[in-house]
């Protein structure tokens, strides 16, 4: 793999788009996670996929776009997407929860339709659903390293606001901080990560890869700093074993990012098990 | 001039949907003074903390916070809050107690700049305050309610405050410890002349700590210090909260009346 790797522009790219976004998902899985949205994540990326099968019919019937990356609109659906759940949270106050099946299944029901107009149920849907080690073009690339790079630093800027507002948030707004800004300004690069990790974890399985790593870390780390930590480690470490994987048994990377993330689950929860059980040793 | 009432309300009225919560309370806090705030559940003490803290808007009236309209007011670093969520915070959470204790700090440090040692230092020190500087590095969630409450009160502490706020801060804290906690309290009103503001149903405790009582019921029906409550008899409590009574009664509540469960 190491020789192919020099040899292939489009593993590269999968590597490198695979090793970024195995940063930034659990990065923001964990605010995710602390903050019981984890369902967001599955809405948002079904709506992704109807930016991408609008992209699609749009590519097929109007000529000249054809040169179009769908992961843009992708992108563009998945913000607006962010914000119609936030306004639908104020619209059911006492139901906020309501928002998120509205808008996945919204997503996947204009989704299936566009996709049906577009002719395109072919494999191409299959890697947009489930990954791919060859799709990611060296454009995608480029707009996943920038979108990774302003998330990391808008994180690094705003953690002590994102951190209070995710741990109390009446205290954050005694402390002056504006909740609803910060707020939005999150869910926006939730959506665009949600976005940019679809070429490589599939559609379906993005979530997964913002919420199981930052399960598993929640397990071990006594601190926020440690959960951080603890989630990007599993993150990556799941990615890289499931991209390698996926290469030499030429299944989809979604199904083994996805397995690989399971079984560092599985450990976590036996290394505490030990643990818990040796404390009890060691009080009687 | 400025005077040394520290927050000043004149007027205040709020209701939910049709129904007063607070109306017309006037109510002074001066500088150096341990305040109770008493009144049966609904009566209206925790939307009042609200009010003060800008945290929901007032139908009318006016507040002021350190001789500035509440609109204007951004020195939150002044006051500290520990309110009656904190002990209902979700304990699963994955922090340690001096990261909690440091977010006391978000005001002060203010926006784009970082948590530094400095901070880091003032945290175990408003810890030490406390007594849970053993604890700094212990998971938030595996805390007894009582130590948790302690920590909550350290991040109040943390910004150095002249004003600190809590809102029935000894729910949930076994009884051994509420002594110990009241004795903190004196300890900050006494010796740091930290102003408290404490919101009570525990009319008997919180009278012979604080130096003034308010007692409300939707309106204030007494205020003054402490020794002058203490110097009414039963009938006289019944006499003041007589309108009060009343009026829960026809809302066939009368079990809420009892001040000193």
């Amino acid at each position: 793999m190491i020789n192919n790797f020099f040899q292939y522009e489009f593993l590269q790219n999968a590597a490198i788009t695979g090793v970024l976004i195995g940063i930034v998902a659990p990065l923001l899985g964990v605010f995710i996670v602390v903050r019981r949205l984890s369902l967001i994540a599955d809405a948002l990326s079904h709506i992704t996929l109807t930016g991408i099968a609008a992209s699609l019919l749009l590519e097929k019937k109007v000529t000249g776009i054809n040169e179009w990356n769908p992961i843009y609109l992708g992108m563009a659906f998945s913000v607006v997407g962010a914000i119609l759940i936030e306004r639908l949270r104020k619209v059911y106050k006492h139901y906020e929860e309501l928002a998120i099946p509205i808008i996945l299944s919204g997503g996947i029901g204009t989704g299936v339709i566009l996709i049906s107009l577009a002719e395109g149920f072919n494999t191409d849907l299959f890697s947009y659903l489930f990954g791919s080690v060859t799709a990611v073009s060296r454009d995608s690339m480029w707009t996943v390293l920038m979108i990774t790079s302003i998330v990391i630093v808008i994180v690094i800027l705003f953690y002590k606001e994102l951190f209070v507002l995710s741990f109390d948030e009446e205290h954050a707004s005694v402390s002056g901080v504006n909740g609803r800004w910060i707020h939005l300004l999150f869910i926006v690069m939730v959506a665009l990560v949600i976005a940019s990790s679809m070429q490589v974890v599939g559609i379906l399985l993005v979530s997964a890869l913002m919420t199981l790593p930052v399960a598993s870390a929640i397990r071990i780390a006594k601190s926020f700093k440690q959960t951080i930590g603890l989630s990007i480690a599993f993150g990556e470490t799941s990615v890289l074993v499931g991209l390698i994987s996926s290469y030499h048994l030429s299944v989809p990377p979604g199904g083994t990012i996805v397995v690989t993330a399971i079984l560092i689950l599985i450990m976590s929860i036996l290394y505490k098990r030990v643990q818990a059980q040796q404390w009890m040793k060691g009080e009687a | 001039m400025e005077d040394s009432t520290i927050v000043k309300l004149r007027d205040v009225s709020f209701k939910y949907d049709k129904e007063w919560v607070v109306k017309d309370v006037d109510l002074n806090i001066k500088a150096g003074q341990f305040l109770g705030l008493v009144g049966p559940n609904g009566s209206g003490k925790s939307t009042l903390i609200k009010l003060m803290l800008g945290l929901v808007k007032p139908g009318h009236g006016s507040i002021h916070l350190f001789n500035k309209p509440l609109r204007q007011y951004q020195d939150w670093q002044e006051i500290g809050f520990v309110s009656q969520k904190a002990n209902s915070f979700n304990s699963g959470f994955p922090a340690t107690v001096i990261e909690v204790v440091k977010t006391g700090l978000v005001s002060r440090i203010g926006a784009f700049k970082f948590f530094t040692k400095k901070h880091k230092e003032k945290a175990m020190d408003a810890l030490r305050t406390v007594e849970m500087d053993e604890y700094a590095y212990s998971n938030i969630g595996e805390l007894s309610g009582g130590q948790q409450q302690r920590v909550f009160i350290a991040r109040a502490l943390v910004s150095d405050p002249s004003l600190l706020i809590l809102d029935e801060p000894t729910v949930g804290v076994d009884a051994k410890h509420v002594t110990d906690f009241y004795d903190l309290l004196g300890r900050l009103n006494k010796e740091q002349g930290i102003t408290l503001l404490m919101v009570t149903h525990d009319i008997g405790t919180i009278t012979d700590h604080a130096t003034h009582v308010v007692c409300m019921n939707k309106t204030v029906h007494f205020h003054g210090a402490s020794e002058e409550y203490k110097e009414f008899s039963e009938e006289d409590l019944n006499h003041l909260y007589g309108h009060a009574v009343q009026q829960l009664t026809h809302n066939h509540d009368h079990h809420e009346v009892n001040y000193s469960d």
